[in-house]
C-alpha cells in the first residue's frame, strides 16, 4: 500500500497538434479546464501554480505570471520550472515536496509548450543548444544525433538491430491510433520505418517524436484535501529524480542513460517496490532506441536485454509490462514542457480504470520516466491507488 | 584572442580557456589536467572542482584513441546546413573522452566503433577552427 500523504486528484491535457489555432494562455487553459473539471473543484482550491516549460519557443518571457493571471489564480505565487524536455515532473517533484512540507496544500503543475510558431530546423538548433553550448553546439549537434549516438553504441555493445528500434515504432502506432489527443495517429508498419530516410545513422525520420504543441496539467493535493476533494485520489509513492553531465565526453560510458537508472533507484527505494512490481509504465520514448534504454533503466530487462521485450511483444497491453499504451510521445508527439504531464495524466487514468480502450486490467502500481536533454535530467515518478 | 573561432559555428566568445583555441592554432589539440588530483579534463577548464584549484595545467590530448559512439548527420540544424553530411563522435583517450566531428574523409568508410582515431586540426574555409578526429588505420 502507498503512503498516503500527496495524491493526484486531476489530470488534464490538450490535443498535441501541429499548430495550436491560439496563445500559450490559451493552449494552458485547455489542459486547466480538463484538469479542474477532473478534479472538481474551483480555483480558489489552488494554492500555487508550477507552470513548466523550456524557454526560446515563444516570445513570452517570464510566462508563469501571464498565464496565473490568465487561469484566474492570483494572487496564487507562481513560477517557472524547466529541466528541458522533462520540466513538467520535475515541476510534480516540487509540488510533492511543497505539499510534503506542509507550505501549501493543493498546488496546480502545468506545462507547456507552443513549437509551431519557429520551423523546425530551427527547433533543432534550440535542442541542440539543450547540450553544452560552448564545446558540443559548434559541430552541429541536435536531439536526433545525441540519441543516435546512444543507438549505436548500443548496436556496438549489444547487438541491437535497427529492426529493434523499427517494433517500437509500430507498437506505438498501434496505440496512437487509439488516441485522440495524439498528433499522429496513422497506421505505421514495419516496412514504412525500414524505408524511411536517415535522420542520423542509424536513426530514421520513424524513429523521432514529432515536434507539436501541447499543455498538460496535474493537480496534487495533501492527504486531508485529497480525502475532502477527491472521490478517486491517485497517491504518490515514489519520485526519484537524477542528473547526469550534459557533455557526453564527461559521461564514463554510452550504454544507457545513468541520469534514468538512479532516478528509478531512487523512486523503487521511495515507494517500496521494485520493477516486478510495475503494473503499466510510460516512459520517454523522443526517439526508439530511448524506449529500449528506458526498459533497461527501469529494470524491466537487462542490460542489453531490452530490444528481446519489444521482440516479444512483453511490452504491448498483453505483455508482462506494458509501456507506452497511449501510444507514447512517437505518437502523442511531444511538447516539451507538457510531456511529462502528459505521461502523468495517462497512469492516473490508467490506476482510476478510466483508460478505455488502453486499460491495463487491475493495474494497481504505475511508473513515469521522463528524461530532459538527451539522458541529462531523469525523472521517475511512481504512482499507486 | 576570443573562443569566437572554435567549432563551426561559437556560441561562446570569453572563456577562461581561450588558450585552447591558440594551441589549436599552434597545430595542436590540448586539455587541461588537474597534477593535485591527478584528473584530466575535457573540455579544458581552469577550475577543478576535486580540489577548488583555478590553475589547471594544459596537457596535449594523446596521438590515439578508441571510437566509442558516432553518427552520420543528415539533417542539420539551422546554421550547419552547408556542412551536411557530417559525422559526430565520442573518442576514448583512457581517463578522458572527447566530443567532436569525425573528418569528412570519413564518409563512406567502414566505420567502426572501437576503431583507433586520431586528433587533428581542422581550418574551415571561414576562418573558423576546431578539433576532429580522423582514422588512423
Amino acid at each position: 500500500m502507498p503512503d498516503k500523504d500527496v495524491a493526484v486528484i486531476g489530470v488534464g491535457q490538450s490535443a498535441f497538434v501541429r499548430g495550436y489555432p491560439g496563445g500559450i494562455r490559451e493552449l494552458c487553459f485547455e489542459a486547466y479546464r480538463e484538469a479542474m473539471q477532473d478534479a472538481g473543484i474551483s480555483s480558489k482550491e489552488i494554492k500555487a501554480l508550477i507552470v513548466c516549460c523550456a524557454p526560446e519557443y515563444d516570445k513570452q518571457r517570464s510566462p508563469s505570471s501571464l498565464i496565473d493571471e490568465y487561469l484566474g489564480l492570483n494572487p496564487a505565487p507562481t513560477f517557472m520550472v524547466e529541466s528541458l524536455c522533462s520540466s513538467s515532473t520535475t515541476g510534480f517533484a516540487i509540488a510533492y515536496s511543497f505539499i510534503k512540507s506542509g507550505l501549501y496544500d493543493v498546488v496546480c503543475v502545468l506545462g507547456f509548450q507552443k513549437m509551431s510558431e519557429i520551423t523546425s530546423q530551427d527547433v533543432q538548433e534550440r535542442m541542440g543548444r539543450g547540450a553544452d553550448v560552448m564545446w558540443e553546439s559548434p559541430y552541429g549537434t541536435s536531439m536526433p544525433a545525441y540519441y543516435a549516438m546512444y543507438a549505436q553504441a548500443h548496436f556496438a555493445n549489444f547487438g541491437t538491430q535497427p529492426e529493434d528500434l523499427a517494433l517500437v515504432r509500430v507498437k506505438a502506432s498501434t496505440y496512437g491510433q487509439l488516441n485522440e489527443k495524439a498528433v499522429y495517429r496513422k497506421k505505421v508498419t514495419f516496412e514504412q520505418v525500414m524505408e524511411s530516410g536517415f535522420v542520423s545513422s542509424p536513426l530514421k525520420v520513424m524513429d523521432c517524436c514529432a515536434n507539436a504543441d501541447g499543455s498538460s496539467c496535474v493537480i496534487l493535493a495533501s492527504a486531508d484535501r485529497a480525502k475532502e476533494l477527491s472521490k478517486k485520489p491517485v497517491w504518490v509513492m515514489g519520485v526519484g529524480q537524477s542528473n547526469a553531465p550534459m557533455n557526453l565526453a564527461s559521461r564514463e560510458h554510452m550504454r544507457g542513460l545513468e541520469c534514468a537508472r538512479i532516478a528509478g533507484e531512487k523512486a523503487y527505494a521511495m515507494a517500496g517496490v521494485g520493477p516486478q512490481d510495475i503494473d503499466v509504465a510510460e516512459v520517454h520514448d523522443c526517439f526508439t532506441i530511448a524506449e529500449i534504454l528506458a526498459y533497461e533503466a527501469l529494470g524491466f530487462a537487462k542490460p542489453g536485454e531490452g530490444p528481446s521485450l519489444i521482440r516479444d511483444k512483453q511490452t504491448y497491453l498483453e505483455g508482462k509490462i506494458p509501456v507506452n499504451v497511449d501510444g507514447g510521445l512517437l505518437s502523442k508527439g511531444h511538447p516539451i514542457g507538457a510531456t511529462g504531464g502528459s505521461q502523468l495524466r495517462t497512469i492516473v487514468l490508467q490506476l482510476r480504470g478510466e483508460a478505455g480502450a488502453i486499460q491495463v486490467p487491475n493495474a494497481e502500481i504505475g511508473l513515469v520516466h521522463n528524461i530532459g536533454g538527451v539522458g541529462i535530467y531523469g525523472n521517475v515518478i511512481i504512482l499507486g491507488r | 584572442m576570443g573562443f569566437e573561432k572554435f567549432g563551426r559555428k561559437s556560441f561562446t566568445a570569453v572563456t577562461k580557456v581561450g588558450e585552447y583555441v591558440d594551441k589549436l592554432e599552434s597545430g595542436e589539440v590540448y586539455t587541461t589536467h588537474c597534477p593535485k588530483c591527478n584528473k584530466t579534463y575535457f573540455p579544458p577548464r581552469m577550475d577543478c572542482p576535486g580540489c577548488l584549484s583555478g590553475s589547471l595545467e594544459w596537457v596535449k590530448v594523446p596521438d590515439t584513441g578508441k571510437l566509442v559512439t558516432f553518427t552520420n548527420v543528415k539533417y542539420a540544424p539551422t546554421g550547419f546546413e552547408g556542412d551536411l553530411p557530417y559525422l559526430l563522435a565520442v573518442v576514448d583517450f583512457g581517463g578522458f573522452r572527447m566530443f567532436g566531428r569525425l573528418s569528412d574523409s570519413m564518409q563512406g568508410m567502414d566505420i567502426k566503433v572501437g576503431m583507433t582515431v586520431k586528433p587533428v586540426v581542422v581550418n574551415y574555409e571561414n576562418g573558423q577552427i576546431a578539433h576532429e578526429f580522423v582514422a588512423a588505420e
